[in-house]
């Protein structure tokens, strides 16, 4: 048994230290790829400068293409996948449903809903804590209709979560309607299906933040986590305080959700897709789970970005029809392998 | 370790499930929770679990008072196994039996599990004999293994007290009989008492020290099986005839049961309510057919 056992370590070692690698080569890598072209001796010029190492000269041009415009876009990208695909992580496992995804369930369309309503009063300073607010009441209404009329099932919560992310998507999108003037069909665009174009440092700081701060809160709780494989009985009688556990995991989530809605707008399926992936690499304990997956939604979302910037360059999508085109076989296989009593 | 429940009663939205229960169970037993079913059996286990509280009354394990237990606390004290029990992800044998170390983990460190688990939870399977099993995965053990390693989850948490909720539902005869095997075996030399809750009244007086039988929410009788399973209160309780009788091989008592009398409806009164049940168009029809035979 030991020997199995140090054999996995060895192995989720690997993985792990493998997904970093990768998110820094994907990271480098799409920095360099864009309109104009940057080398990747370049981009470590750049950034080293900034920091204030010694590093290779690099001219004004490239330097301000470097570092004001991608490097942000990229790292806001991976601190947004990061969080989505941790936020979907705990959902799934504390409210023990496969479908659980901070897109589906309605928070991301809720926290856009909080966002917009702040820009157009012209408080964007309050940008992140009503995208928050808006996640929160957006989780609150989920559950709250899913819970009508019986316990909460799987498919009850994504109901819900879609009658919940119409009305806020609509209640978005008649806000801009009503108040912009020009453009407003691409800042809605961007808002509903999700877009890192717009990224400045200061959306790096939020997101960043809030990965940090609220993520490693979650890792901590991955015991605990661990404990409501079986329900909530169970986590009860393994000496977890559910309800406490329950809130204080899902108010996380609102947290890092509203954050990432703030800088990126609604970026679905990264939350489903990440945690059913890596759980098929190193299974289903949390303390091996979690860090991964931050790193793989990372790695996903910006390399999706870099696709949606460039396939039909010079024109960009917003990167969440990349992660639908791909998220949505993924749910279907999900359903396809969801059987019985998990809908009943 | 003992349990005595003091005048212990609970509601939900109003409706009482458990009214002024008051009971010692010794301390080392194997005890049944008998009573058909709504009784309050599953209730009362989530209540000696602490997952409850007491509306009124008190319940003590050993020296405790469960219901104010920190929740952690009462995890290292008692187990619970839970009804038809299904994880929601992919979890293989060794990950289930590890769950039953998670009320020994504290602090920020500690979450990241304690040198002794891996062991602990190596001895737990093989003490239910499922060390072979380790590395299958949950979904693919049948019913009766699947038992047999909560009960290792339950061992892994190290317990004065293990609670079994039906733990032999959906089992067939001969998983029934190793698990209750299991159980007694388990219970008594290390300072575990077991209480299971059981529908099967034969299972209780072969294996349990002490039986508890509810009804409606009240303790209707305590004790040995031999004392509390009498025809007559069996009749009480669930409403249906029955004989106790020795088990020709070590004699233990042996419950055999018939319908009431009251189950069987004189045939002729039902045959002829049957009749009167025709659907009257195939009546009318009937008649209508012979009423053109005749004019033709």
């Amino acid at each position: 048994m030991r020997q199995r056992r140090n054999a996995r370590r060895a192995g989720y070692a690997g993985w792990l230290a493998g997904a970093i690698g990768g998110l820094l080569v994907a990271c480098a890598v799409a920095v360099t790829i864009g309109p104009a072209d940057v080398s990747l001796a370049e981009v470590v010029a750049s950034i080293t400068t900034h920091l204030g190492l010694p590093g290779g000269e690099v001219d004004v041009l490239t330097d301000s293409i470097v570092w004001q415009l991608r490097l942000p876009r990229v790292l806001t990208a991976a601190a947004v996948g990061a969080g989505l695909a941790l936020s979907g992580a705990v959902m799934q496992s504390i409210t023990r449903n496969p479908l659980a995804d901070p897109y589906l369930l309605g928070l991301s369309s809720g926290a856009s809903l909080g966002a917009v309503c702040v820009v157009i009063l012209g408080l964007s300073f309050a940008l992140p804590a009503a995208a928050f607010l808006g996640a929160l009441a957006a989780l609150f209404a989920t559950l709250s209709i899913a819970r009508v009329g019986g316990a909460i099932t799987p498919a009850r919560a994504v109901l819900s979560g879609l009658a919940i992310a119409q009305l806020a998507a609509a209640g978005t999108s008649f806000i801009i309607f009503w108040s912009a003037k020009g453009d407003s069909y691409r800042e809605i665009l961007n808002w509903l299906l999700g877009s890192v174009a717009g990224a400045t440092w200061t959306s790096v700081a939020v997101s960043a933040s809030a990965l940090l701060l609220v993520g490693t809160f979650i890792v901590l709780a991955a015991t605990r986590l661990d404990a409501f494989a079986f329900g909530d009985t169970a986590a009860a009688s393994l000496g977890v305080n559910v309800n406490a556990t329950r809130w204080a995991l899902l108010g996380g989530v609102a947290l890092l959700t509203g954050a990432m809605v703030s800088v990126s707008g609604a970026i679905g399926f990264v939350g489903l897709i990440l945690p059913h992936l890596v759980r098929g690499l190193v299974g289903p304990g949390h303390r091996r789970l979690l860090p991964l997956v931050a790193v793989m939604g990372a790695i996903f979302l910006v390399t999706a970005d870099t696709v949606a910037r460039t396939l039909f360059d010079p024109r960009e999508l917003p990167v969440g029809i990349i992660t639908a085109f791909i998220g949505v076989p993924v749910f279907i296989l999900l359903i396809k392998r969801m059987r019985g009593s998990a809908w009943a | 370790m003992g349990v005595i429940l003091d005048s212990v009663s609970f509601a939900i939205d109003g409706q009482a499930i458990l009214s002024t229960v008051s009971a010692r169970i010794p301390d080392g037993a194997v005890v049944g929770l008998l009573g058909p079913n709504g009784a309050g059996k599953s209730t009362l286990l989530r209540l000696i679990a602490g997952i409850e509280a007491p509306d009124a009354g008190t319940i003590r394990v050993g020296d405790s008072d469960v219901a104010a237990l920190p929740r952690r606390d009462a995890a290292r004290l008692i187990a619970l196994l839970e009804q038809n029990a299904s994880p929601g992800v992919d979890l293989s044998v060794e990950q289930v039996v590890l769950l039953g170390r998670i009320p020994h983990r504290t602090g920020v460190l500690g979450s990241f599990g304690g040198p002794d688990d891996q062991r602990v939870a190596a001895e737990a399977l093989a003490s239910v004999g499922a060390e072979s099993l380790a590395d299958r995965a949950w979904h693919t053990l049948s019913g009766g293994q699947q038992q047999r390693v909560q009960i290792a989850r339950a061992l892994a948490q190290q317990p004065a007290l293990l609670l079994l909720d039906e733990p032999t539902n959906h089992l067939d005869v001969s998983a029934q009989l190793s698990l209750m095997s299991l159980v007694r075996h388990q219970v008594g030399p290390a300072g575990l008492t077991a209480i299971a809750a059981l529908h099967d009244l034969n299972l209780a007086a072969a294996y349990c020290d002490h039986v508890l039988l509810l009804n409606a929410g009240r303790l209707v009788a305590a004790g040995p099986p031999r004392e509390v399973l009498q025809p007559s209160t069996i009749s009480d309780v669930y409403g249906v005839e029955a004989d106790v009788i020795p088990h020709p091989r070590d004699g233990h008592p042996v419950i055999v049961f018939s319908e009431p009398a009251a189950y069987f409806p004189s045939p002729f009164p039902a045959r002829a309510a049957k009749s009167s049940l025709r659907p009257p168009d195939t009546d009318s029809m009937t008649a209508r057919a012979s009423r053109t035979e005749d004019e033709t």
